[in-house]
């Protein structure tokens, strides 16, 4: 067999080189795609994570909790518990930089003597300014509280060296740090000073926001961690370094996922596309097959050579895909960096590594690609009678495909099924696999939907039109091999144009919503250092022109048994415009019986089961306060969950009056820019951001837009894969039918008529697969709003249809297909063409 | 020894209408018999059934041995690859093939390694009168040398039982004759069994014996005995 594999089977692929080359690039393409996706994400993450292990040193556990920090009373208690050996306390601040555009640094606040037992990594060395003498090195440089050490990236990063000032904002104040020296040993941009100098500085005294622990030999980390979340108070959770970063790198997860799943549809449109040319191939070779039949090749091993044909397709389609990903990757590290638009790796800066085991997971889905493609072709020729198809006009039964209406109801259904199903740890596995079926089953209903579809058309009057259609009611099978491709790549466009219509559409109603007034302040990043205290809101809110402020404050608690980080956003709600809310009230009625309100995101309400009415503990001040849910409401910036209270009840509870944004509601005829100068002389021109709503709203949108572009382009290459196999498949058929259209010539129609004749099959095809792609999109679309997005992201959206989009591209397409066959007619046609295309498929 | 017995095969459109029914028939090996009759009577049918490539649907079949009609799908497969050779009018010579691996394709079904089916198909197309050409490819070739290498082809491995349907049904008459007179001369060195259906008296004059296949069944060609009497 293997002589007769090499010439018979392996070599047809080199001689149908169009129809070979295509399917190479189109699994190439899937390949591509998705490892170069992976290979970026999986580096980014690398590096991520490893910035991570580093900070954590050799701690067995670390106690963290909210963003905002939390009492260092904690410390001493544990640094005393007998299963501790060393407990060492950290202050994490993101430093705003008024002198570098607003730019941040993560200054790590530590216990000289305690972090060099656990992070010693984080080893402040002291240094002298260049020219100084050695003698002049203070040794007690890294105890005194306005001395910094930066790492080497960052000492880089700012252009600062030993002896520098760095001006850091607290609030909306500069406080100037002296660089003292470096921390040589951290490869990431970092600043490291005493606890007790950054808790003065940036005005956090009695505030830590992690303790890292390592336990006393002999102690189980899984029994020290249970027994330290059991008295820690709430809002104060023992992790392990892996936990901790598995929360962060968690967040980017369903992003991830879902890019890797485009790509793997555009691999699978790949299969498609093996599948119609494999088709092709065995009803261009039906009588060959046949005669090796008849010369004692049994069904089994024909089906192995065609099968064979396929994966030898997807496994050369891998290669290619393998080498332009790493190429493509490369590329990217260079020009983008590790982050591919959604702004979850924006300035990491990872390396290209050879990953062995994905790359093998990519090239094993290529080949998996071309058998599911080549599967359907290869069984079809094991089961063809070798007696009759070695009759001529025998290629008709080929072409003949009986309706599965009973089969596509049965998958649909599963498919049905398959979205009522909960997410597999957090990954919509099930949605994915009904947009597969779906797929699937639009595919099996081409043979039932055509001749349907063709009955509805009015009979035409001329002879290509009459033919054309005679020609597909009776072999609807050509519409399957035809149509897959137009299906598969219709499908995926339509849906991904519904679902980003509508996300986009949903994004800006929302923000219309959130963004109420005319000009927003802040000091910094809600994340960073700057916030706004009472006298700067005071100072603002005096400003003429300001009729009302509506101070936000942003903080992050843990929450539950878990103690899972969400947001806490504290704003007056009741008295103040909407909450984009999906259920619930801004105004429950049972405000006033005692009970606090609380409004809580969709992600938040699905992470935590709860719904409106629910009593909600939240962790404010060391223990638990109780509220109760008030409404639910729509947040497409926190997937991690989101909960909003009252601003008067966190005063209230809290104690802390600091204000991150601040919305200013502008008296009538008053230019938000008289007002913009006014607050830069009022707090400093430094310490402040401003921003106008539309700005905002354009920078959210753009921002929006970049985190699609990485779908719009699988989408797009999607699309060209499904036109390009429109284009051969018409090409290879015109060819492959040279007899019969021949005939039809001998009979009196012209060569015009017979391009007329392919074109409008072509067209036929093209919009009867369009129509089961419209319909399949629009289900998958569904899956993509009501499945997909509400398992990864927990966002709801409002379903919209681009109904422009999808009739400008349904006749593109028409058009598209109709040309590629009238061109593939007319070639066809040609003798000299006949010959030479002759052994090509 | 081909032994047919009360073979029969109903129209695949209609179970009640035998194409043919208790058809009968023993070939002694190296004997060579040709089937003639009618358009449509069943003559192609017959050599599919011998063949394997249409199930019967009565009577059985045997080849020395071997009960050919006892034999399932893959078995038959099998049989095919190591006694049957074939011969058609379409030629079915794969034209992406040189002539010499068309020639040697039945071997490499046989796992015969490549050098040494390589070997016997230049031996085998020399035999036929091919020598120096089994490099070249088939489009280079005219009717008449491409079923010469069909010959060789369906000779190269031996078989004990030789399919010739109409094997001269494509060719003009001058080149028909000389196939003709070299795929017997071929049958005869070899020894096989050999089956012929045709509509060429000319064609079924090589053969030892000649049947026609009628309604009645396979019955004595009239003239064939007249002139042997």
């Amino acid at each position: 067999m293997s002589a007769a594999l090499r010439h018979v089977f392996l070599a047809s692929l080199r001689r149908r080189r169009l129809a070979t080359a295509l399917s190479l690039l189109a699994i190439g393409l899937g390949v591509t795609l998705g490892l170069a996706v992976q290979l970026i994400n999986s580096a980014a993450l690398e590096e991520l994570g490893r910035g991570m292990r580093l900070l954590a040193g050799e701690a067995d556990l670390q106690v963290v909790g909210p963003r905002g920090g939390f009492d260092d009373a904690l410390y001493p208690a544990l640094a005393q518990r007998s299963e501790v050996r060393v407990a060492s306390p950290v202050l994490e601040i993101e430093a705003r930089l008024p002198d570098h555009e607003g730019e941040t640094l993560r200054i790590l606040g530590i216990d000289l003597f305690r972090a060099a037992r656990v992070t010693p990594l984080l080893r402040m060395e002291v240094e002298t300014p260049e020219g100084a003498s050695d003698e002049r090195r203070d040794q007690l440089a890294p105890l005194r509280p306005d001395n910094l050490f930066l790492s080497p990236a960052a000492a880089d990063r700012l252009g600062l060296a030993v002896g520098d000032r760095l001006e850091v904002q607290v609030g909306v104040r500069a406080v100037a740090l002296q660089v003292a020296g470096s921390v040589p040993d951290a490869d990431q941009a970092l600043a490291v000073m005493d606890i007790a100098g950054a808790q003065q500085v940036f005005e956090r005294i009695g505030v830590i926001t992690r303790i890292d622990l390592r336990l006393a030999p002999g102690v189980s980390r899984a029994v020290a961690q249970q027994r330290l979340n059991d008295e820690l108070p709430p809002g104060v959770a023992a992790m392990t370094p892996a936990e901790s970063e598995s929360e962060v790198l968690g967040l980017s997860r369903a992003y991830r996922v879902n890019l890797t799943m485009l790509a793997a549809i555009a691999l699978l449109t790949g299969a498609f596309l093996v599948f119609s040319a494999q088709w092709l191939s065995v009803v261009r070779r039906r009588s060959e097959l046949a005669f090796l039949r008849a010369l004692g090749l049994d069904r089994a091993a024909l089906r192995r050579g065609l099968l064979v044909e396929g994966g030898a397709l997807g496994l050369l389609g891998g290669l290619l895909g393998v080498v332009v990903a790493y190429l493509l990757t490369a590329l990217a590290f260079r020009v983008i960096g590790g982050d591919l638009g959604a702004g979850f790796f924006r300035g990491v800066s990872p390396e290209l590594h050879f990953a062995p085991v994905l790359t093998a997971v990519y090239l094993s889905l290529a080949v998996l690609a071309g058998l599911a493609g080549a599967w359907l072709p290869a069984r079809e020729a094991a089961r063809m009678i070798p007696a009759r198809a070695l009759r001529s006009g025998d290629e008709a039964e080929a072409y003949r495909a009986a309706p599965r209406w009973g089969l596509v109801v049965a998958i649909l259904a599963v498919a049905g099924a398959l979205c009522l199903l909960p997410p597999l740890g957090g990954v919509p596995v099930f949605g994915y696999l009904a947009v597969l079926l779906i797929l699937v089953g639009a595919v099996l209903a081409l043979p039932g939907a055509t001749p349907r579809a063709l009955a509805l058309l009015r009979p035409g009057r001329s002879t290509p039109w009459r033919l054309a259609k005679a020609r597909l009611t009776a072999a609807p099978g050509q519409v399957l091999i035809a149509g897959a491709g137009i299906v598969a790549s219709a499908a995926l466009a339509v849906s991904m144009a519904i679902m980003v219509f509508s996300f986009r559409g949903s994004v800006d109603d929302w923000l219309t919503q959130l963004l109420p007034a005319d000009l927003y302040v802040r000091a910094s990043d809600s994340s960073a250092s700057g916030y706004l205290d009472p006298d700067a809101v005071s100072r603002v809110a005096a400003l003429p022109g300001v009729e009302r402020v509506r101070p936000v404050r942003f903080e992050t608690l843990r929450l539950g048994e878990a103690r899972r980080a969400v947001t806490l956003i504290a704003r007056p709600v009741q008295r103040s415009s909407g909450l984009p809310l999906v259920a619930g009230m801004q105004r429950p009625g049972w405000v006033g019986d005692g009970a606090r309100p609380a409004w809580i995101s969709e992600a938040l309400a699905d992470r935590f089961g709860l719904a409106v009415g629910d009593p909600l503990a939240l962790p404010l001040r060391g223990e638990a306060d109780p509220f109760r849910v008030a409404g639910i409401w729509r947040d497409y910036a926190r997937q991690q969950g989101a909960v909003v209270i009252e601003l008067d009840d966190y005063r209230a509870l809290t104690g802390d009056l600091r204000t991150n944004d601040l919305g200013l509601f502008l008296a009538e005829g008053v230019a938000p820019e008289a007002v913009m100068a006014a607050i830069r002389d009022a707090l400093g021109e430094r310490v402040s951001e401003m921003i106008l709503p539309g700005e905002l709203r354009t920078m959210i949108l753009e921002v929006f837009d970049r985190t699609f572009l990485v779908t719009y382009l699988m989408e797009a290459v999607a699309v060209l894969i499904g036109l390009f196999g429109v284009s051969t498949t018409f090409a290879a058929l015109a060819t492959s039918r040279r007899k019969e259209l021949g005939i039809l010539r001998h009979l009196g129609l012209r060569r015009r008529q017979i391009g007329a004749l392919l074109a409008r099959e072509a067209a036929l095809t093209a919009g009867v697969g369009l129509a089961v792609g419209l319909a399949a999109g629009g289900a998958i679309a569904l899956v993509l709003v009501e499945v997909i997005n509400r398992q990864s992201f927990h966002w709801s959206m409002d379903l919209r249809l681009p109904i422009g989009v999808l009739v400008a591209f349904g006749l593109s397409l028409i058009l598209l297909s109709a040309l590629a066959a009238h061109l593939a007619g007319r070639q066809a046609m040609r003798q000299d063409a006949v010959v030479a295309v002759r052994e090509d498929w | 020894m081909l032994s047919i017995e009360n073979l029969t095969k109903r129209f695949a459109s209609s179970a009640d209408r035998p194409l043919f029914e208790d058809l009968s028939l023993t070939v002694a090996p190296g004997e060579s018999v040709a089937i003639m009759g009618d358009s449509g009577v069943g003559k192609s049918t017959l050599l599919n059934c011998i063949a394997g490539l249409e199930p019967v649907d009565g009577g059985r079949i045997r080849l020395g041995d071997t009960e050919l009609t006892a034999l399932d799908e893959d078995a038959f497969a099998q049989l095919r690859r190591r006694a049957l050779g074939f011969v058609f009018q379409a030629f079915h010579i794969l034209p992406h093939l040189t002539l010499a691996q068309n020639v040697a394709l039945p071997l490499w079904l046989l796992e015969v390694g490549e050098a040494e089916a390589d070997r016997r198909a230049r031996a085998m197309l020399a035999r036929v009168g091919l020598e120096g050409r089994a490099d070249d490819w088939p489009r280079h070739l005219s009717g008449g040398e491409l079923q010469r290498v069909a010959i060789a082809r369906a000779l190269v491995h031996g078989p004990a039982l030789v399919l010739c349907d109409e094997p001269t049904g494509n060719l003009d008459p001058e080149r028909a004759a000389g196939v003709l007179e070299l795929l017997f001369e071929r049958l005869r060195a070899a020894g096989a069994i050999a089956i012929l259906v045709t509509h060429s008296r000319a064609a079924a004059g090589h053969a030892d014996r000649i049947l026609r296949l009628t309604e009645a069944g396979l019955v004595p060609d009239a003239d064939q005995a007249l002139r042997t009497r």
